[in-house]
């Protein structure tokens, strides 16, 4: 699967969406039909101001920004599905209370976007376990990360990779939704949770790194945040994850010494954390998707 | 009382009244949040509605407004962990004071950064608050941790409502990038404080919540001397 063109191919999903959208009065159809279902979702935002923002602006952009999420979702979801489900692999008590805890969370995080994908008029993406190849290595299942379900220091190391760029990615989408406040809002309260099982991940890889100085897969000093453009990740194969954290100056000012305070570059690249552009995103999970 | 100001000087600075101040903007002021009805020192320190002596800071309006609103939520951070940091609680492990000192310099650069930002965009950032900690016993580990806790907390939620405010892409990409950084330091916290309740915040849906400026600045204002007026800021 070529994901560069990920989201034209969903846009083909629904050829009609655009015929629909430019028809006024076939909009407020729709949106007349939405309510029915909204109730059924039972999602806690309001739709009829979202729909009607949808409609009247530019919904395709929105839409594909929903999908484009619901994608990294889904390789989220399906990832600690297949984990937690692994025999051996994570070990009991809190470490598998809290990626199962994760897991949940993005299981949700997929129902809520396709609800609300589907009441905006759009038609989901849909992924199974089979489209993911989470070695990394685009179907062959021999990636940089095999072994990702039977060694759980690895499998630690992925995950971080995974919620640290969701964490890019929403923040780099939210300009994109700037045009319908209920989305953004939805998609910033997601944000936020991926932040949180970001700092949660990284803690828990703290301490395997304490408990195992040993083990290659963890590097320097692991925090709750990202240091300069550092994984603490034995691989390059997650670099690209990491790229671009490390800036320093922020709307033009230098954090460095902003306010007449000495601050050093870790902590000012820890301070703010770093968007990444959807193309940014795309390469960096296509050797996750078949 | 260990109330004190967040100047870096030391200087303290008196709640300055607003000669502009009016009945309208008092009465916009006080609906804005609950808390501000709640607390009787607003209405008791009004002589005349005309002449309050406290006309509370007005954050302004547009973006900016909402610039200096962050910038207040980062003051209060700021001084928070600096405190923290300045009277340690008794027992920290040589690992939570390295993290709670990246938490109180992460806040101190978002706070001088708000402040050479909102200067940056030609705007008079808002004065040095003055801080009311006394509610909080910094040789307690659980009194530092249970506040920390819920400014980090405040502080997604906060974000997360001011969002939609904004109408600069850049100004919302700031945020975002701040944001997660509030919510790490939240989920760090947490953990601190039970282990493996990073996201016991999320909703039915996996979600964060949102708070708009005037429930943040209810529930701020117990640890906030100085009376914040919301009531220019944008409300969508």
């Amino acid at each position: 699967m070529n994901l560069q063109n990920i989201l034209s191919e969903i846009e083909q999903k629904d050829p009609e969406v655009f015929d629909k959208l430019s028809d006024r009065r076939k909009a407020m159809k729709s949106f007349s039909n939405f309510a029915g279902k909204v109730a059924l979702a039972s999602i806690p935002f309001a739709f009829g101001g979202m729909l009607k923002k949808a409609y009247g602006q530019t919904p395709s952009d929105v839409i594909a920004v929903l999908n484009f999420a619901l994608t990294l979702e889904y390789l989220e979801s399906e990832f600690y599905k297949l984990g937690v489900a692994a025999p051996g692999l994570i070990p009991a008590g809190a470490p598998l209370t809290a990626l199962t805890k994760i897991r949940d969370d993005e299981n949700k995080h997929v129902q809520f976007l396709r609800t609300a994908i589907t009441a905006s008029g759009g038609t989901p993406v849909s992924f199974t376990a089979a489209s993911f190849d989470f070695t990394g290595g685009n179907g062959t299942q021999a990636g940089p990360f095999v072994g990702v379900f039977t060694n759980y220091d690895l499998f630690l190391a992925v995950a971080q990779t995974f919620e640290d760029t969701g964490v890019r990615a929403y923040k780099g989408q939210a300009p994109n939704l700037m045009s319908n406040n209920d989305i953004l809002t939805a998609a910033l309260n997601i944000h936020s949770v991926e932040g949180r099982h970001a700092a949660h991940i990284r803690y828990m890889r703290k301490a395997r790194q304490t408990a195992n100085p040993g083990n290659a897969l963890y590097v320097g000093n692991i925090k709750p945040w990202i240091t300069l453009k550092m994984s603490n990740i034995g691989s390059t194969a997650v670099q690209a994850s990491y790229n671009g954290e490390e800036i320093t100056t922020q709307a033009g000012v230098n954090i460095l010494n902003v306010g007449g305070q000495t601050f050093s570059a870790e902590t000012a690249s820890e301070a703010f954390d770093e968007p990444l552009t959807k193309d940014q995103v795309l390469a960096i999970v296509d050797p996750f998707i078949i | 009382m260990s109330t004190k100001n967040l100047t870096e000087n030391g200087l303290e600075l008196n709640e300055q009244p607003d000669s502009s101040f009016t009945r309208r903007k008092f009465l916009g002021f006080v609906g804005a949040g609950s808390a501000a009805i709640a607390s009787a020192s607003i209405f008791t320190s009004c002589g005349k509605d005309d002449n309050p002596s406290n006309a509370g800071v007005n954050l302004g309006s547009g973006d900016v407004g909402i610039l200096n609103y962050a910038y207040a939520l980062e003051q209060l951070e700021a001084a928070f962990y600096t405190k923290v940091i300045s009277s340690l609680y008794s027992g920290i492990t040589p690992a939570e004071q390295s993290l709670l000192t990246d938490i109180r310099d992460h806040e101190v650069a978002h706070r001088n950064f708000f402040k050479a930002a909102i200067s940056a965009a030609g705007a008079t950032p808002l004065q040095d608050l003055q801080v009311d900690f006394s509610s909080v016993d910094f040789g307690s580990r659980t009194s530092v941790l249970a506040t920390a806790k819920s400014f980090e907390d405040l502080g997604v939620t906060a974000y997360n409502g001011a969002g939609k405010l904004l109408t600069s892409a850049a100004y919302l990409t700031i945020a975002g990038k701040i944001v997660s950084v509030e919510a790490r330091h939240a989920a760090l916290i947490a953990d601190l404080i039970s282990n493996g309740t990073f996201a016991d915040t999320t909703d039915a849906n996996g979600l964060d919540t949102a708070r708009t400026p005037a429930q943040v600045l209810a529930i701020a204002s117990a640890f906030v001397k100085t009376k914040l007026n919301a009531s220019n800021l944008p409300t969508s």
